[in-house]
């Protein structure tokens, strides 16, 4: 709208912003470049033991040589087992901390026991699991669940709760319902929240099907670790 | 004059953890169509408590409440209330923002919208109803949190230290903007104030409450002699000392 008229200082600034965007762009895939060729020259000249710590090219070999194996297939099935155990966690975990924001009364009653839920170490639950739903997708979709569910309740009930009270307070002045102050301040407010919660849930559920595929797969990226051995 | 707002041997007592606490005592007030009423009193007296209980936001332990000649028990749909916080959701345009209330009681009709433009354009706002709250200055928000609380024609305005999270200059200036949207809308408006001065500048009377609970000490009845009056002429006049020093002394701050 406002293009026609820029100011010369307006175009310093923006040109400003725009070589420092680029400049950390730069610096990071230098960084990535750099940490590779590293790698590389060291195994190549033996300063680590390749056996242990692998090598970029061995990894390249062995992943070009597991394409015809069907590694995207298994790359393929971790994906779908990540995101539908990130959806199901994310999504149950939103739709509880919102039942428990409506009654006070339930938060109170289940606040112990999501802090001991939260608190167990769910890797450990593993066995229970496939014993529970049997040793197939479900179990480690239901792992990729167990590790993100209880951290996203606990995470959006306290943005819920720490909600600024004048708001809600404006909102009841023109005498809000309960289900208004819940799409129109409480929602929106947290959008933020949702979305750190999404970014810590995406590699929650990763770990979880990964834990899960090493307990009971026949498919997936568990193969990875196939990767690591130095000639197939 | 019409009674707009009747206020009858009201009394408040919270239940607090830690006992009992008497916020209000047996408070009369009325207050009459068109009139700015403002109330000051000690700091922790229970103004606010007042104000909640009129909002029908905060139950009261005994006597009644007439608003517009009826009984009111609960939260009313003919109060509009101004907190401190302008309170603006920053994910709402500022449009948006002023249609809030309406849309909170489903009142968003082709006429409704036309007299919130209308109240935009006269009080220059309406070339920033497509900008977000954190583009406007502290005083420009406040006036927004108006026009939202205007937007649903309360009968009675309440307004508690709307103006106090403001810089003293953008303090004044926004007393005499809002003062005179209230007289030319013919707002009817009860206040509450820290600010002696404040209280003296827009009122037409001033109920006096005394340190907690909350008894009503007196009103005074304020008048200049000033042709277009407006909150900074008057701070001029004699009178204003005069009206200051009664007051201050009604308010017995006795250090
Ligand atoms: N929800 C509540 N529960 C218990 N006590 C309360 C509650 N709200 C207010 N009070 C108490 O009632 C008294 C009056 O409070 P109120 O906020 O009405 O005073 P105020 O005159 O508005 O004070 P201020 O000048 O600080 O704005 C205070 O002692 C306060 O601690
Ligand atoms: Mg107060």
């Amino acid at each position: 709208m406002h293009k026609k008229n820029i100011s010369d200082d307006r175009k310093k600034y923006l040109r400003k912003k725009y070589i420092k965007k680029i400049s950390i762009v730069i610096t990071q895939i230098s960084i990535l470049i750099a940490f590779i060729a590293i790698w590389e020259i060291s195994a190549n000249k033996g300063l680590i033991d390749s056996f242990i710590m692998s090598q970029p090219s061995k990894i390249l070999k062995t992943f070009i040589n597991l394409s015809s194996n069907d590694l995207l297939m298994h790359i393929q099935v971790t994906c779908n087992e990540t995101l539908i155990g990130f959806l199901l966690g994310t999504g149950i975990g939103i739709v509880i901390a919102i039942i428990l924001w409506w009654s006070d009364f339930f938060s109170k009653v289940s606040e112990p026991y999501l802090v001991v839920l939260n608190s167990l170490p769910k890797v450990a639950l593993g066995p229970v699991i496939i014993i529970w739903v049997g040793a197939g997708t479900s179990a480690i979709i239901t792992m990729a669940i167990a590790i993100s569910l209880v951290v996203t309740i606990l995470d959006i009930l306290n943005g819920f709760l720490e909600t600024d009270k004048e708001k809600i307070k404006m909102a009841r002045t023109f005498n809000c319902t309960k289900f208004q102050l819940l799409t129109k301040i409480i929602i929106p407010a947290n959008v933020s929240n949702f979305i750190n919660s999404l970014k810590i849930n995406i590699g929650l559920s990763m770990v979880g099907v990964i834990t899960g595929e090493f307990l009971v797969s026949k498919a997936g990226l568990r193969i990875f670790n196939k990767l690591w051995k130095p000639g197939i | 004059m019409k009674k707009i707002l009747e206020i009858k041997d009201i009394s408040k007592i919270y239940q607090a953890k830690n006992g009992e606490i008497e916020a209000l005592k047996n408070i009369n007030l009325i207050v009459y169509e068109g009139e700015l009423l403002s109330i000051i009193g000690p700091s922790g007296c229970g103004k606010s408590t007042l104000l909640s209980i009129i909002a029908g936001l905060e139950p009261k332990t005994s006597g009644k409440l007439y608003i517009d000649g009826e009984e009111t028990t609960k939260n009313s749909t003919k109060i509009g209330y101004m907190l401190q916080k302008d309170s603006l959701l920053e994910w709402r345009s500022i449009y948006r923002n002023v249609m809030f209330g309406l849309e909170i009681r489903h009142l968003k009709t082709e006429e409704n919208k036309a007299y919130v433009e209308e109240l935009l354009k006269k009080y220059n706002l309406y070339e920033f109803k497509d900008k977000y709250p954190s583009q406007l200055s502290g005083g420009m928000r406040q006036r927004v949190a108006l026009i939202r609380t205007l937007a649903v024609k309360p009968k009675i305005l309440l307004l508690d230290e709307a103006f106090s999270a403001l810089d003293y200059q953008t303090r004044l200036m926004v007393t005499k903007d809002i003062y005179k949207i209230l007289k030319n809308e013919k707002i009817t408006a009860v206040m509450v104030t820290h600010d002696i001065s404040e209280s003296i500048s827009m009122s037409d009377r001033i109920a006096v409450l005394s340190s907690r609970p909350a008894t009503l000490k007196c009103i005074k009845k304020i008048d200049f002699n000033i042709e277009n009056r407006d909150p900074l002429n008057v701070r001029e006049t004699p009178e204003f000392s005069k009206y200051f020093d009664s007051i201050w002394k009604e308010l017995d701050v006795h250090a």
